[in-house]
Protein backbone atom coordinates (compact mmCIF):
# COMPACT_ATOMS: atom_id res chain seq x y z
CA UNK A 1 0.00 0.00 0.00
CA UNK A 2 1.15 3.39 -0.96
CA UNK A 3 2.18 5.64 2.24
CA UNK A 4 -0.34 8.81 2.49
CA UNK A 5 2.41 11.15 2.38
CA UNK A 6 3.72 9.75 -0.65
CA UNK A 7 0.77 11.43 -1.91
CA UNK A 8 1.12 14.70 -0.14
CA UNK A 9 4.95 15.39 -1.62
CA UNK A 10 3.26 14.69 -5.18
CA UNK A 11 1.17 17.20 -4.23
CA UNK A 12 3.65 19.75 -3.34
CA UNK A 13 5.71 19.03 -6.11
CA UNK A 14 3.35 19.30 -8.92
CA UNK A 15 1.83 22.94 -6.74
CA UNK A 16 5.42 24.30 -6.37
CA UNK A 17 5.60 23.42 -10.44
CA UNK A 18 2.29 25.36 -10.97
CA UNK A 19 3.48 28.29 -8.85
CA UNK A 20 6.63 28.60 -10.74
CA UNK A 21 4.50 27.68 -14.54
CA UNK A 22 2.60 30.85 -13.00
CA UNK A 23 5.27 33.25 -12.36
CA UNK A 24 7.55 32.81 -15.30
CA UNK A 25 5.43 32.20 -18.34
CA UNK A 26 4.36 35.30 -19.73
CA UNK A 27 1.32 33.76 -22.41
CA UNK A 28 -1.44 33.88 -20.61
CA UNK A 29 -3.24 31.11 -21.95
CA UNK A 30 0.03 29.07 -20.19
CA UNK A 31 -0.58 30.87 -17.35
CA UNK A 32 -4.19 29.87 -17.27
CA UNK A 33 -3.29 26.31 -16.97
CA UNK A 34 -0.90 26.45 -14.60
CA UNK A 35 -3.37 27.89 -12.26
CA UNK A 36 -5.71 24.34 -13.63
CA UNK A 37 -2.53 22.63 -12.23
CA UNK A 38 -1.90 23.74 -8.93
CA UNK A 39 -5.94 23.31 -8.53
CA UNK A 40 -5.35 19.37 -9.69
CA UNK A 41 -2.59 19.42 -7.08
CA UNK A 42 -5.00 20.59 -4.28
CA UNK A 43 -7.32 17.62 -5.71
CA UNK A 44 -4.66 15.07 -4.96
CA UNK A 45 -3.87 15.80 -1.85
CA UNK A 46 -8.02 15.93 -1.13
CA UNK A 47 -8.23 12.64 -1.89
CA UNK A 48 -5.72 11.37 -0.08
CA UNK A 49 -6.76 13.18 2.78
CA UNK A 50 -9.55 11.31 2.38
CA UNK A 51 -8.64 7.88 1.86
CA UNK A 52 -6.65 8.15 4.81
CA UNK A 53 -9.09 8.96 7.14
CA UNK A 54 -10.69 5.88 8.91
CA UNK A 55 -13.85 4.54 8.67
CA UNK A 56 -15.04 5.35 11.47
CA UNK A 57 -13.24 8.80 12.80
CA UNK A 58 -12.71 8.87 16.57
CA UNK A 59 -14.60 11.60 18.36
CA UNK A 60 -12.44 13.71 20.05
CA UNK A 61 -13.59 13.69 23.74
CA UNK A 62 -14.75 17.24 24.99
CA UNK A 63 -14.61 18.95 21.47
CA UNK A 64 -17.42 20.82 19.77
CA UNK A 65 -15.91 19.85 16.23
CA UNK A 66 -17.97 17.56 14.03
CA UNK A 67 -16.19 14.56 12.93
CA UNK A 68 -16.69 14.58 9.24
CA UNK A 69 -17.54 11.20 7.16
CA UNK A 70 -14.61 9.77 5.25
CA UNK A 71 -15.86 10.57 1.47
CA UNK A 72 -16.46 14.31 2.60
CA UNK A 73 -12.72 15.00 1.00
CA UNK A 74 -14.01 13.36 -2.57
CA UNK A 75 -17.15 15.43 -2.47
CA UNK A 76 -14.61 18.94 -2.05
CA UNK A 77 -13.16 17.18 -4.98
CA UNK A 78 -16.23 17.10 -7.09
CA UNK A 79 -16.65 21.02 -6.17
CA UNK A 80 -13.40 21.82 -6.89
CA UNK A 81 -13.72 20.53 -10.68
CA UNK A 82 -16.97 22.01 -10.94
CA UNK A 83 -15.46 25.74 -9.60
CA UNK A 84 -12.35 24.90 -11.85
CA UNK A 85 -14.82 23.99 -15.40
CA UNK A 86 -17.28 27.55 -14.06
CA UNK A 87 -13.57 29.31 -14.00
CA UNK A 88 -11.97 28.07 -17.53
CA UNK A 89 -15.44 28.74 -19.09
CA UNK A 90 -15.30 32.84 -17.89
CA UNK A 91 -11.75 32.99 -18.17
CA UNK A 92 -11.36 32.38 -21.68
CA UNK A 93 -13.71 34.30 -22.38
CA UNK A 94 -12.23 37.02 -20.80
CA UNK A 95 -8.50 36.04 -22.60
CA UNK A 96 -10.33 35.86 -25.84
CA UNK A 97 -11.77 39.36 -25.02
CA UNK A 98 -8.18 40.85 -24.14
CA UNK A 99 -6.69 39.00 -27.51
CA UNK A 100 -9.09 40.96 -29.60
CA UNK A 101 -8.81 43.94 -28.27
CA UNK A 102 -4.73 44.16 -28.06
CA UNK A 103 -3.48 41.71 -30.49
CA UNK A 104 -1.34 39.83 -27.95
CA UNK A 105 -1.26 37.20 -25.44
CA UNK A 106 1.49 38.33 -23.94
CA UNK A 107 0.82 39.60 -19.93
CA UNK A 108 3.57 42.20 -20.34
CA UNK A 109 1.80 44.09 -23.41
CA UNK A 110 -1.78 44.26 -20.78
CA UNK A 111 -0.60 46.87 -18.44
CA UNK A 112 -3.12 49.22 -19.40
CA UNK A 113 -6.81 48.99 -17.91
CA UNK A 114 -8.40 51.41 -20.21
CA UNK A 115 -7.20 51.35 -23.92
CA UNK B 1 8.73 -3.54 -3.63
CA UNK B 2 5.01 -4.16 -4.22
CA UNK B 3 2.75 -3.74 -7.11
CA UNK B 4 0.83 -0.67 -6.11
CA UNK B 5 3.92 1.31 -5.10
CA UNK B 6 5.38 0.68 -8.59
CA UNK B 7 2.29 2.11 -9.97
CA UNK B 8 2.51 4.95 -8.03
CA UNK B 9 5.89 6.16 -9.02
CA UNK B 10 5.70 5.41 -12.54
CA UNK B 11 2.21 7.50 -12.57
CA UNK B 12 3.97 10.20 -10.39
CA UNK B 13 7.03 10.21 -12.08
CA UNK B 14 4.67 10.95 -15.74
CA UNK B 15 2.50 13.35 -13.62
CA UNK B 16 6.21 15.88 -12.55
CA UNK B 17 7.41 15.37 -16.40
CA UNK B 18 4.48 16.58 -17.42
CA UNK B 19 4.04 19.35 -15.14
CA UNK B 20 8.04 20.42 -15.83
CA UNK B 21 7.14 20.06 -19.77
CA UNK B 22 4.34 22.34 -19.14
CA UNK B 23 6.79 25.13 -17.91
CA UNK B 24 9.42 24.06 -20.45
CA UNK B 25 7.25 24.16 -23.70
CA UNK B 26 7.46 27.47 -25.48
CA UNK B 27 4.20 26.74 -28.06
CA UNK B 28 1.04 26.83 -25.89
CA UNK B 29 -0.46 24.00 -27.55
CA UNK B 30 2.37 21.85 -26.21
CA UNK B 31 1.67 22.98 -22.97
CA UNK B 32 -1.84 22.20 -23.46
CA UNK B 33 -1.12 18.42 -24.54
CA UNK B 34 1.60 18.12 -21.17
CA UNK B 35 -0.99 19.26 -18.73
CA UNK B 36 -3.60 16.59 -20.84
CA UNK B 37 -0.97 13.95 -19.47
CA UNK B 38 -0.78 15.13 -15.87
CA UNK B 39 -4.44 14.98 -15.10
CA UNK B 40 -4.71 11.76 -16.97
CA UNK B 41 -1.85 10.47 -14.46
CA UNK B 42 -3.65 11.99 -11.93
CA UNK B 43 -7.03 10.28 -12.53
CA UNK B 44 -4.44 7.10 -12.44
CA UNK B 45 -3.85 7.94 -8.87
CA UNK B 46 -7.39 8.35 -7.69
CA UNK B 47 -8.10 5.11 -9.28
CA UNK B 48 -4.94 3.60 -7.23
CA UNK B 49 -6.97 5.44 -4.13
CA UNK B 50 -10.18 3.93 -5.17
CA UNK B 51 -11.81 7.05 -5.83
CA UNK B 52 -13.44 5.43 -9.01
CA UNK B 53 -15.74 8.09 -9.29
CA UNK B 54 -13.47 10.84 -9.18
CA UNK B 55 -11.33 9.60 -11.62
CA UNK B 56 -13.76 8.88 -13.81
CA UNK B 57 -14.88 12.70 -13.26
CA UNK B 58 -11.45 13.71 -13.75
CA UNK B 59 -11.41 12.47 -17.24
CA UNK B 60 -14.33 13.64 -18.18
CA UNK B 61 -14.56 16.96 -16.97
CA UNK B 62 -10.65 17.75 -17.04
CA UNK B 63 -9.77 15.62 -20.01
CA UNK B 64 -12.21 15.92 -22.39
CA UNK B 65 -14.46 19.26 -21.25
CA UNK B 66 -11.98 21.86 -20.09
CA UNK B 67 -8.91 20.65 -21.77
CA UNK B 68 -10.84 20.94 -25.12
CA UNK B 69 -12.02 24.37 -23.83
CA UNK B 70 -8.53 25.30 -23.91
CA UNK B 71 -7.30 23.78 -27.20
CA UNK B 72 -10.48 25.54 -29.18
CA UNK B 73 -9.35 28.85 -27.41
CA UNK B 74 -5.37 28.66 -28.50
CA UNK B 75 -6.81 27.62 -32.14
CA UNK B 76 -9.19 30.17 -32.28
CA UNK B 77 -6.41 32.64 -31.60
CA UNK B 78 -4.02 31.50 -33.58
CA UNK B 79 -1.80 31.63 -30.44
CA UNK B 80 2.40 30.83 -31.64
CA UNK B 81 5.80 30.55 -29.91
CA UNK B 82 5.51 33.19 -27.13
CA UNK B 83 8.08 35.64 -27.14
CA UNK B 84 10.71 35.75 -24.61
CA UNK B 85 11.38 39.23 -22.64
CA UNK B 86 13.91 39.58 -19.94
CA UNK B 87 12.98 38.82 -16.54
CA UNK B 88 14.23 40.73 -13.34
CA UNK B 89 17.27 40.30 -11.66
CA UNK B 90 14.97 38.99 -8.53
CA UNK B 91 13.16 36.75 -10.86
CA UNK B 92 16.57 35.35 -12.36
CA UNK B 93 18.57 34.53 -9.63
CA UNK B 94 15.76 34.50 -6.81
CA UNK B 95 13.15 32.50 -9.05
CA UNK B 96 13.93 29.02 -8.47
CA UNK B 97 15.61 28.91 -4.99
CA UNK B 98 12.32 30.09 -3.30
CA UNK B 99 10.15 28.17 -5.79
CA UNK B 100 12.05 25.25 -4.33
CA UNK B 101 11.84 26.92 -0.59
CA UNK B 102 7.97 26.75 -1.26
CA UNK B 103 7.64 23.37 -2.28
CA UNK B 104 9.44 22.61 0.69
CA UNK B 105 7.20 23.96 2.85
CA UNK B 106 4.43 22.53 1.95
CA UNK B 107 5.70 19.17 1.87
CA UNK B 108 7.47 19.48 5.01
CA UNK B 109 3.85 21.11 6.67
CA UNK B 110 1.57 18.16 4.93
CA UNK B 111 3.55 15.93 6.04
CA UNK B 112 3.61 16.37 9.71
CA UNK B 113 0.31 17.10 10.27
CA UNK B 114 -0.61 14.26 7.47
CA UNK B 115 1.96 12.46 10.18
CA UNK B 116 -1.17 11.83 12.13
CA UNK B 117 -3.49 10.53 9.33
CA UNK B 118 -2.39 6.69 8.61
CA UNK B 119 -3.60 5.26 5.52
CA UNK B 120 -6.13 2.71 6.89
CA UNK B 121 -7.55 1.18 3.96
CA UNK B 122 -7.47 -2.28 3.27
CA UNK B 123 -5.58 -2.19 -0.52
CA UNK B 124 -7.95 -2.19 -3.40
CA UNK B 125 -11.16 -0.95 -1.24
CA UNK B 126 -13.22 1.54 -3.62
CA UNK B 127 -15.06 4.22 -2.69
CA UNK B 128 -18.88 3.08 -2.81
CA UNK B 129 -20.01 5.81 -5.35
CA UNK B 130 -23.43 5.33 -3.91
CA UNK B 131 -22.46 6.41 -0.78
CA UNK B 132 -21.10 9.14 -2.63
CA UNK B 133 -24.02 10.20 -4.71
CA UNK B 134 -25.79 9.40 -1.37
CA UNK B 135 -23.73 12.13 0.64
CA UNK B 136 -23.87 14.77 -2.49
CA UNK B 137 -27.66 14.96 -2.60
CA UNK B 138 -28.67 15.15 1.46
CA UNK B 139 -26.07 16.30 3.57
CA UNK B 140 -24.15 18.95 0.61
CA UNK B 141 -27.52 19.17 -1.50
CA UNK B 142 -27.25 22.95 -0.59
CA UNK B 143 -24.06 23.33 -1.94
CA UNK B 144 -24.90 21.34 -5.00
CA UNK B 145 -27.73 23.73 -5.74
CA UNK B 146 -25.84 26.68 -5.25
CA UNK B 147 -23.12 24.92 -8.09
CA UNK B 148 -26.23 25.16 -10.45
CA UNK B 149 -26.31 28.67 -9.80
CA UNK B 150 -22.68 29.18 -10.40
CA UNK B 151 -22.31 27.32 -13.92
CA UNK B 152 -25.57 29.49 -15.09
CA UNK B 153 -23.39 32.54 -13.83
CA UNK B 154 -20.28 31.56 -15.65
CA UNK B 155 -22.22 30.17 -18.60
CA UNK B 156 -23.91 33.83 -18.89
CA UNK B 157 -20.34 35.83 -18.29
CA UNK B 158 -18.64 33.52 -21.17
CA UNK B 159 -21.79 34.69 -23.59
CA UNK B 160 -21.82 38.22 -22.44
CA UNK B 161 -17.82 38.40 -22.35
CA UNK B 162 -16.80 37.21 -25.83
CA UNK B 163 -19.96 38.27 -28.03
CA UNK B 164 -18.84 40.73 -30.68
CA UNK B 165 -19.73 44.20 -29.99
CA UNK B 166 -22.72 45.16 -31.88
CA UNK B 167 -21.48 48.74 -33.72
Amino acid sequence: MVPTQYYLILSAILFGLGVVAFVFRRNIITIFMSIELMLNAVNLSFVAFSQAMPEKPPQIAGSLLQVGHKLDGQIFVLFVIVVAAAEAAVGLGIIILTARNRQSLNVERVDLLKL
Amino acid sequence: MNAPLIIFFVLAALAVIGAISLILQKHPIHSALSLIVVMVALAGLYLLMGAEFVAAVQIIVYGGAIMVLFVFVIMLLNAGEEERTDFSKLAKFGGLPLALALTGLLAAAMVRHGGAVQNQNVPGALADTSTLSTMLFTTFVYPFELTSFLILVAIMGALVLAQREKS
